[in-house]
C-alpha cells in the first residue's frame, strides 16, 4: 500500500494513473452533481420555517464543507512537501490554491444569497462568516505568494511554509458555530449523531456533499496533469505523449 | 544566547543612528488617527464609540509599515545568509530580531497610546485597557509579522505582500483586543480577554519563530 502510493509521487506514474482515471471520475461527478441538484430542487419537501429558500442549503453547505476541507488538503500536501520534499506534492499546492479560493467564494456567496430571505441581511459579521472570509484570505495569501515567487527556487517550500501557518485558522473556523451562539446555525451533519433534519432532507444534501467531493478532486487532478506536463515538458515521455495527441 | 544579545544590541544600535526608521510609522499612526475626526465629525460621542476599531487599525498599518525592514537588510548584506550558514540556531536569531523589532515599533506604540485615546475621547478604564490590550498584542504582531517578512525578504516589491500574508493571521487578535477595549468602556470586566490575549501571545512566541527560521532558510537557500 505505502508502496502504491510512493510510486504515485512519481510525476509520470501519477499522469498515466490519472489519465485512466480522469474521465469515468468527471463523468460520475457531473452526474451526481445533476441527480443531487434536481433532487433537491425538486423532490424535497420545502422547509416548515424557510420555505423553497432552504434548497439553496444544497449548494452552499458542500461548499463551505470543502472550502474548509480543501485547505486542510493543501496543508496535507504542503506537510508531505517540506517532509518528505516530493516535488508532486507541490504540484498539488499550486493547483488546489485557486480551487479552493473559488469554492470558498461560492460558499460566501451562496450563503448570501441564502441569508437575504431567511436573516433578512446579506451579510453579519458574525464568527463563522468573518472566519470563513478569513479563510478565503488565506487562500488568497498562498496564490499571491506563488505568483511573486514564481521563478524562484524556494517558492515551493515558502507557499508550502505559508499553508501550513494559516491552517491554524482551521479550528476557529470549524468550532465558531459551537464555541459562539450567533446568527448562523450549527453544524447539519457529525460524525456521531444523528442529524437534527428528516431523511428526506439529508440524504439529498449527502449525495451533494460527495458529488462535491468527486468533482473538486475531478478538477483537481486535471489541473495537477496540466501543470506536470508544463514542468516537465522537456522530458521524453512528455514529448511522446504530445506528439501522439 | 551571545548571539541573541549581540543581534538585539546591534539593531537598537543602528537604529538609534537613523531614528527617523523608527519615527516614521509612529508619526503616520498620529497621522492616520488624525484623519478620522476630520472625515468622520468631530463629535464625541460618535468618536469614543468607534475609537477602539481606529486605534487599532492604525496600530496595525503602523506596524505593518515597519515590517518590512526586519530582515531585509540583512539579506542585503549578506549576515542573514551567514547566520544562517553558522552553527547558531536561527530559531534564537529570529527571536532576537522580533524582539529589537518590538522595542522598536511595538514598544513606542505603546507609550503612544494614551495620547490617541485622548484625542478620540475614550475614558478612563477604556484608555488601561487600549494601552494594556496593546502590550500584550503587538510581540505578537511582529512574532506574526516576522514570518511574513521572513517569506518575502528575498522579493523586489515585497512590502505589500507582507500585509496579505500576516492580515488573516491578525484577525483574531484584533476582534479580542477591540472586543476588550469595548467591554472596558461599558465597565464591565476585562481579565478574561487579557488571559487570552496571553495565550495567544505565548503561543506565537513558541511556534512563530520556527515558521520564521524555516522561512529564512528558504530565503537563504537561493
Amino acid at each position: 500500500m505505502l508502496n502504491w502510493l510512493h510510486r504515485l509521487g512519481s510525476s509520470k506514474i501519477f499522469f498515466e494513473v490519472s489519465g485512466r482515471w480522469q474521465v469515468p471520475l468527471l463523468l460520475l461527478s457531473v452526474l451526481m452533481l445533476t441527480g443531487g441538484a434536481a433532487w433537491a430542487l425538486l423532490f424535497v419537501p420545502p422547509d416548515y420555517q424557510q420555505g423553497h429558500s432552504v434548497r439553496i442549503m444544497y449548494i452552499h453547505v458542500p461548499a463551505a464543507i470543502l472550502a474548509q476541507s480543501g485547505y486542510v488538503m493543501m496543508a496535507g500536501a504542503a506537510a508531505v512537501f517540506l517532509i518528505w520534499r516530493i516535488k508532486l506534492a507541490d504540484v498539488a499546492v499550486k493547483c488546489i490554491a485557486p480551487l479552493g479560493a473559488s469554492i470558498t467564494f461560492l460558499a460566501l456567496v451562496t450563503g448570501a444569497i441564502w441569508g437575504k430571505p431567511t436573516w433578512g441581511t446579506w451579510w453579519v459579521w458574525d464568527a463563522r462568516l468573518t472566519s470563513t472570509l478569513v479563510l478565503f484570505f488565506l487562500y488568497i495569501g498562498v496564490i499571491a505568494l506563488r505568483s511573486a515567487m514564481e521563478r524562484q527556487a524556494g517558492a515551493g517550500r515558502a507557499c508550502a511554509i505559508l499553508a501550513l501557518v494559516g491552517v491554524v485558522n482551521l479550528p476557529v473556523i470549524k468550532f465558531s458555530v459551537e464555541w459562539w451562539y450567533t446568527l448562523h446555525q450549527p453544524a447539519s451533519f457529525s460524525l456521531t449523531e444523528k442529524p437534527a433534519m428528516p431523511v428526506e432532507m439529508w440524504l439529498p444534501l449527502l449525495v451533494m456533499v460527495v458529488a462535491y467531493y468527486l468533482f473538486f478532486f475531478a478538477i483537481w487532478i486535471m489541473r495537477i496533469r496540466n501543470e506536470i506536463l508544463l514542468r516537465e515538458k522537456n522530458t521524453d515521455w512528455v514529448k511522446q505523449w504530445l506528439a501522439v495527441r | 544566547m551571545n548571539l541573541f544579545i549581540a543581534s538585539v544590541q546591534r539593531d537598537l544600535l543602528v537604529h538609534f543612528r537613523h531614528p527617523s526608521e523608527v519615527l516614521n510609522p509612529l508619526v503616520f499612526f498620529i497621522v492616520v488617527i488624525s484623519l478620522f475626526p476630520l472625515g468622520i465629525g468631530p463629535e464625541p460621542g460618535q468618536l469614543k464609540e468607534i475609537a477602539p476599531g481606529i486605534v487599532w487599525v492604525a496600530a496595525l498599518l503602523a506596524t505593518l509599515m515597519s515590517m518590512d525592514s526586519m530582515f531585509r537588510s540583512d539579506f542585503e548584506d549578506g549576515s542573514l545568509e551567514q547566520v544562517v550558514l553558522s552553527e547558531q540556531s536561527t530559531f534564537i536569531f529570529v527571536l532576537a530580531k522580533v524582539i529589537s523589532h518590538w522595542l522598536l515599533s511595538g514598544l513606542p506604540l505603546v507609550l503612544l497610546m494614551p495620547l490617541a485615546a485622548l484625542l478620540l475621547f475614550l475614558s478612563e478604564a477604556g484608555i488601561w485597557a487600549l494601552t494594556l490590550s496593546l502590550l500584550l498584542v503587538s510581540p505578537t504582531l511582529s512574532l506574526l509579522g516576522g514570518i511574513g517578512a521572513a517569506l518575502t525578504v528575498g522579493l523586489p516589491r515585497g512590502g505589500l505582500l507582507v500585509t496579505i500574508l500576516v492580515m488573516p493571521l491578525y484577525v483574531p487578535v484584533l476582534v479580542l483586543a477591540t472586543a476588550m477595549v469595548q467591554a472596558a468602556e461599558a465597565g464591565s470586566d476585562t481579565i478574561g480577554y487579557v488571559y487570552w490575549l496571553l495565550a495567544i501571545l505565548f503561543g506565537s512566541v513558541c511556534l512563530a519563530p520556527i515558521a520564521t527560521a524555516a522561512a529564512v532558510n528558504v530565503a537563504t537557500d537561493q
